[in-house]
């Protein structure tokens, strides 16, 4: 076991030695420009991102000629967005989402308000899931585009895809959907989901950095987007730029690899992830955040109440994952998407994500475990916030001092 | 972002932990920070006839920089006079523990806990609280 260990899942993964392999070739022998037409470098290139863009196709049910490679799914996301409201303005100009998107798709709505749209952000359940009814009564006839996650970074909860297509097409609208942290890790099926536009990411699946799709769906209804870039109209004009062959090779593999073992893993996962979920919450006052039916089979987030979480994750230095905690990131506010859940600021303060995957072992887990109960039991013996909560006294009947 | 040996040590081995009977005359209790904004600090002085802080103890819901902040105060209050403990500035504590600028409150919120309960103390014994007006760095 190689300490420290790496629980950040969500965040990245390593990539799996057969990507690597697969991509290596693509860098030297292989170099090709894949637009070169007129010459063997050129084919080899561009067989390599052929084939490369049907095993993208076939891990979500679509065809090669709906996957539109990109830098990542930021990149994906954006150019979901604002080429969708480019294209559709004429036909309206109101976006739905949700608060517990990812930054990419919240501000590249942002942008799109800038240009003149309207955007509504719906909330979520305390679980974490749209409230379907909340949506359809969202939906106006200028409404172009739904954006729902699939699966959420930060709690894993599923969102009921399929119902909320079917909502989004009922009004006219398309459906987009953010499916970086669920593709690859469950079955996603554009048809079956209903499914106009994905945005997915190669670094989420034990692929490389720096290139991800976007699909966007040709049949039934054949949607476009306005290109954000402008260039020698690669991908079908909607995204120009020099294809990044051994990228794309390797997000080509690292999906065929996850249609592959996909199912199996799920389920070693979500066992390693309840195990896990299951030694944590013996501690008093732990909560797990999120809806715990309908979520990816590798993300546990857990709040330790009265602890906080970036002291915490100082006491679990052998451990590498991340919190919703103010105080990881650069702004003063903890995680919004756990803030959307209506926790309060201190549990939000006080969770933990553990993302799991391909190359966890059980071994890992019960560390991990031993290591959170160790270093929860420490800082809650320095925290005064335990000692008023063991001496009975209500922690809302102070007034504390904002600072 | 890597934090200092200083601050790890205090973490790792935190200094004076724990309660004094705050309902004694003898101890001042601060209480401040709160849980919304991810850090409390209480911290706790007894004091002999002569002025003397004989005994600081805290407790700290926090990261590991207000968490070193805190045990660091206790280290310094004991054996001050209450005049000299008046004195320790937020920047004492930001130098110590070579504290990155976003951890700056963190030594700000300690200062506040060695005021707080300061003049806790002075109320206790009816004496005046004294008003800080100093504009922290």
């Amino acid at each position: 076991m190689n300490i420290p260990i790496y629980l950040d899942n969500n965040a990245t993964t390593p990539m799996d030695p057969r990507v690597l392999e697969a991509m290596l070739p693509y860098f030297n022998e292989k170099f090709g420009n894949a637009a070169s037409r007129n010459h063997p470098f050129g084919w080899v290139a561009e067989e390599g991102v052929d084939y490369a863009r049907e095993q993208v196709a076939k891990l979500i049910g679509a065809t090669d000629k709906e996957i539109i490679f990109t830098s990542g799914a930021t990149e994906s996301d954006n150019l979901a967005i604002k080429g969708v409201f480019e294209m559709y303005k004429e036909k309206g100009n109101h976006i739905i989402t949700t608060v517990t998107e990812h930054k990419a798709v919240l501000d590249a709505c942002k942008h799109v308000e800038k240009l003149g749209g309207k955007v509504t952000y719906l909330p979520v359940k305390e679980d974490g899931l749209v409230d379907l009814a909340v949506l359809e009564a969202a939906m106006t006839p200028e409404t172009i585009l739904v954006s729902v996650m699939y699966g959420n970074n930060e709690i894993g909860v599923i969102q009921p895809i399929k119902e909320i297509s079917a909502i989004a097409h009922k009004y006219g609208a398309l459906f987009m959907t953010d499916a970086v942290q669920a593709v690859g890790k469950i079955p996603v099926d554009v048809n079956a989901d209903g499914i106009d536009l994905l945005a997915l990411s190669a670094h989420k699946i034990y692929g490389p950095k720096g290139v991800g799709a976007l699909y966007v769906r040709r049949k039934g209804p054949r949607v476009k987007v306005t290109a954000q870039m402008d260039g020698g109209g690669h991908e079908r004009g909607m995204r120009s730029g020099t294809l990044n062959v051994p990228g794309i090779v390797g997000l080509g593999k690292a999906c065929e690899l996850c249609g592959l073992e996909m199912e199996s893993e799920a389920k070693r996962l979500s066992a390693l992830r309840d195990k896990l979920e299951k030694a944590l919450t013996v501690l008093e006052e732990s909560y797990v955040n999120g809806n715990v039916e309908h979520r990816l089979p590798h993300v546990a987030n857990i709040s330790f109440k009265y602890v906080e979480g970036e002291g915490l994750m100082m006491a679990m230095k052998d451990l590498a994952v991340s919190s919703g905690s103010a105080c990881t990131s650069a702004s003063l506010e903890p995680s919004y998407v756990l803030k959307s859940l209506g926790l309060s600021d201190d549990l939000a303060h006080s969770s933990i994500r553990f993302g799991l995957g391909r190359f966890t072992t059980e071994e890992e887990v019960d560390y991990a475990v031993a290591v959170t109960l160790k270093a929860v039991t420490h800082l809650r013996e320095l925290s005064p916030l335990w000692e008023m909560f063991k001496e009975g006294i209500d922690l809302n009947s102070i007034e504390w001092a904002e600072h | 972002m890597a934090y200092s040996d200083k601050v790890i040590d205090h973490y790792t081995n935190p200094r004076n932990v724990g309660t004094l009977d705050k309902s004694s005359h003898k101890v001042g209790t601060g209480l401040v920070g709160a849980p919304e904004c991810g850090d409390v600090m209480r911290l706790q002085i007894q004091v002999d006839d002569n002025n003397v802080i004989t005994d600081a103890k805290f407790k700290t819901f926090g990261c590991g920089s207000a968490i070193a902040s805190s045990s660091l105060a206790t280290e310094w209050l004991k054996g001050k006079s209450i005049d000299d403990a008046m004195k320790i500035d937020n920047m004492d504590i930001v130098e110590e523990l070579a504290l990155p600028p976003v951890k700056i409150h963190c030594s700000v919120l300690a200062e506040d806990a060695i005021k707080a309960a300061i003049n806790d103390f002075r109320v206790k014994n009816g004496l005046a609280p004294i008003e800080s007006e100093k504009v922290h760095h």
